[in-house]
């Protein structure tokens, strides 16, 4: 079972969002970045459980550029066997694909799993992508995954239920709550971590077809009304009259 | 040329979101001096009236049980059949389910800028839009641009008002070759709670989190968002440790929504929680602690024990309700 981890950057939960340049650049100093949550808690851990059981092999990629090699060790530290670092700034997301893509068709990967979406930038688009890019069939936002030999099985939500997929390997998933937990290495892991293999290349050409040219923060709220207790039903009559929600 | 826009029905309605997604292609439409066209598959018995109302010039209506929907291949391969036979530069989705498969996979297919998530209507420079959209969960707005000959958008679901004050048009029947039905994807089985509202189309969400206590005192929870007709949520520490289904967790790694209001009971508001919930109208927080950081991300807060507070808003719902029929 050879495997292939989509793994991208991604700013801590907690940190603040401010932005340079005029607006046109998120300001990175002092923020603290992670391995994409969706990335590790549910692609990578289920991975690694897969391999656990089947054998085989787990191989993280990134699109980025040196700072991401830390992201990458610590993905190293959970368990994945070795990494690829596509060498570019990953700033579109038909980029990052045709990246991953151009790789990923020399390594015959058996699956291909992302998270559900980065949690700076929210566009759930890159594995949907690489799966065209391969004409691999892609099963989006999947919350549980099962292999019997070449055959996967998939469990994903859908409008007021869940739907159970089957599909034959290779396959592109992208990773949601549900599919794994989340592990935290231990010592042994992120001791290993620093000797395992973290390849370098160059980007191939790829069109980049859109551009974030500015950055506003969202509008806060102005200020929280606040309702005695004992007077909680005058609350119904404010969403009514007042916010006109109900 | 036409602007293409991809929409569903669900329990024999067009979705609300997919009417959102109508006029909002209509309106870009208007703007580019073309026409609209909406594409639905297998909807059944349901009235199509609504998609000519919200805008639409033209309806394709295919219907075919061969179809597999949960296949993004299929799907991709139908849209793009459409958007060719329609001469569409541009198509226009909900940011659902769907889109998230979907509309990815069309993007690479037609190297189209894709904008996932829209939040405005585009700023159009000759053949290059400029949209805003949300980024760093809902942290932040980014002013997004593309260029590219052909453009895909989704639009954040719950953004606009749905307008339909059109006139409906009679759905064209289309049809798709056969070969590109052809599936690797097979649906075991579907599980609908068919009861249930579904939480990101729901435009009133109750919530709740820890200060509850155990999972046997829901019940309360449930009877608010019943008699609101609401959707019930929950935080993620509560769905970690089982007390709620994984699919009810709001938040940063959960699911984002953003109805009209969110009722909030017993959630302290860490960060990642409001990731998820800051793009809702009007929020909510009722809570023990004064100091819970949600009240600052409030429109209004109650302090006071839910055991206490949640029974007096069902019998002030209840009052509302009698007077209000």
């Amino acid at each position: 079972m050879k495997i292939l981890v989509c793994i991208s950057k991604a700013p801590d939960t907690t940190a603040k969002i401010a932005f340079k340049d005029n607006n046109t650049a998120f300001d990175e100093n002092n923020v603290q970045f992670i391995v994409n949550p969706y990335d590790e808690w549910y692609a990578l851990v289920r991975a690694l459980e897969l391999k656990e059981t089947l054998g085989g092999t787990v191989t993280t990629i990134s699109v980025g550029e040196v700072d991401m090699d830390a992201i990458i060790r610590k993905a190293f530290a959970i368990g994945a066997d070795d990494g690829v670092r596509i060498d570019a700034p990953a700033t579109d997301a038909y980029f990052v694909a045709e990246q991953i893509a151009t790789f990923a068709k020399q390594g015959a990967y058996d699956l291909i799993l992302t998270g559900k979406e980065t949690i700076d930038y929210n566009g759930s688009s890159v594995g949907g992508m690489i799966a065209e890019m391969l004409n691999l069939p892609f099963v989006s936002l999947a919350t549980k995954l099962d292999l019997s030999g070449t055959t996967a099985t998939l469990e994903c939500d859908i409008d007021g239920g869940t739907e159970v997929l089957e599909c034959n390997l290779p396959l592109v998933i992208s990773a949601a709550k549900g599919m794994a937990e989340a592990r935290i290495p231990n010592m042994r892991g992120i001791m290993a971590a620093r000797t395992k293999a973290l390849q370098v290349i160059a980007a191939t050409t790829a069109d980049k077809l859109t551009e974030i040219k500015s950055y506003t923060l969202a509008p806060g709220r102005t200020t929280c009304k606040m309702i005695d207790a004992e007077n909680a039903a005058s609350l119904i009559d404010m969403l009514h009259n007042e916010a006109k929600v109900i | 040329m036409s602007v293409l826009v991809y929409t569903e029905v669900s329990k024999g309605k067009i979705k609300k979101a997919s009417l959102e997604a109508v006029n909002y292609a209509a309106a870009m439409a208007t703007q580019m001096g073309t026409t609209t066209t909406a594409i639905i598959i297998n909807s059944a018995e349901a009235s199509l009236d609504d998609l000519g109302k919200a805008g639409a010039n033209k309806v394709l209506q295919l219907t075919n049980s061969a179809v597999n929907t949960s296949d993004s291949q299929v799907m991709t391969r139908i849209i793009n059949h459409a958007a060719e036979a329609e001469n569409a530069q541009l198509i226009i989705f909900s940011n659902d389910l769907t889109a998230k498969a979907v509309a990815p996979r069309l993007a690479a297919r037609l190297k189209a800028g894709y904008i996932a998530g829209a939040i405005a209507h585009p700023i159009m420079e000759g053949n290059a839009f400029t949209i805003n959209k949300n980024v760093f969960s809902g942290k932040a707005i980014a002013s997004c641009y593309t260029n590219s000959a052909k453009k895909i958008i989704s639009l954040l679901p719950n953004t606009f008002p749905v307008q339909t004050t059109g006139t409906p048009v009679a759905p064209t029947s289309f049809e798709v070759p056969s070969e590109m039905l052809t599936s690797q994807i097979k649906v075991k089985e579907v599980k609908r709670e068919s009861n249930e509202l579904s939480l990101p189309e729901a435009e009133l969400v109750v919530s709740a989190g820890r200060g509850m206590k155990g999972p046997e005192n829901w019940g309360m929870v449930e009877e608010l968002a019943k008699e609101l007709g609401a959707a019930t949520a929950c935080s993620r520490p509560v769905s970690d440790i089982g007390w709620r289904p994984h699919h009810e967790h709001v938040g940063q790694t959960g699911l984002a929504i953003r109805p009209n209001l969110y009722i909030a009971i017993g959630i302290s508001g860490a960060i990642q929680h409001l990731a998820g919930v800051n793009g809702s109208k009007t929020i909510v927080v009722i809570n023990k602690d004064p100091e819970a950081p949600f009240f600052k991300s409030a429109d209004y807060g109650i302090v006071g024990d839910a055991f206490e507070v949640v029974p007096k808003l069902i019998e002030a719902v209840k009052k509302f309700k009698a007077a209000h029929h």
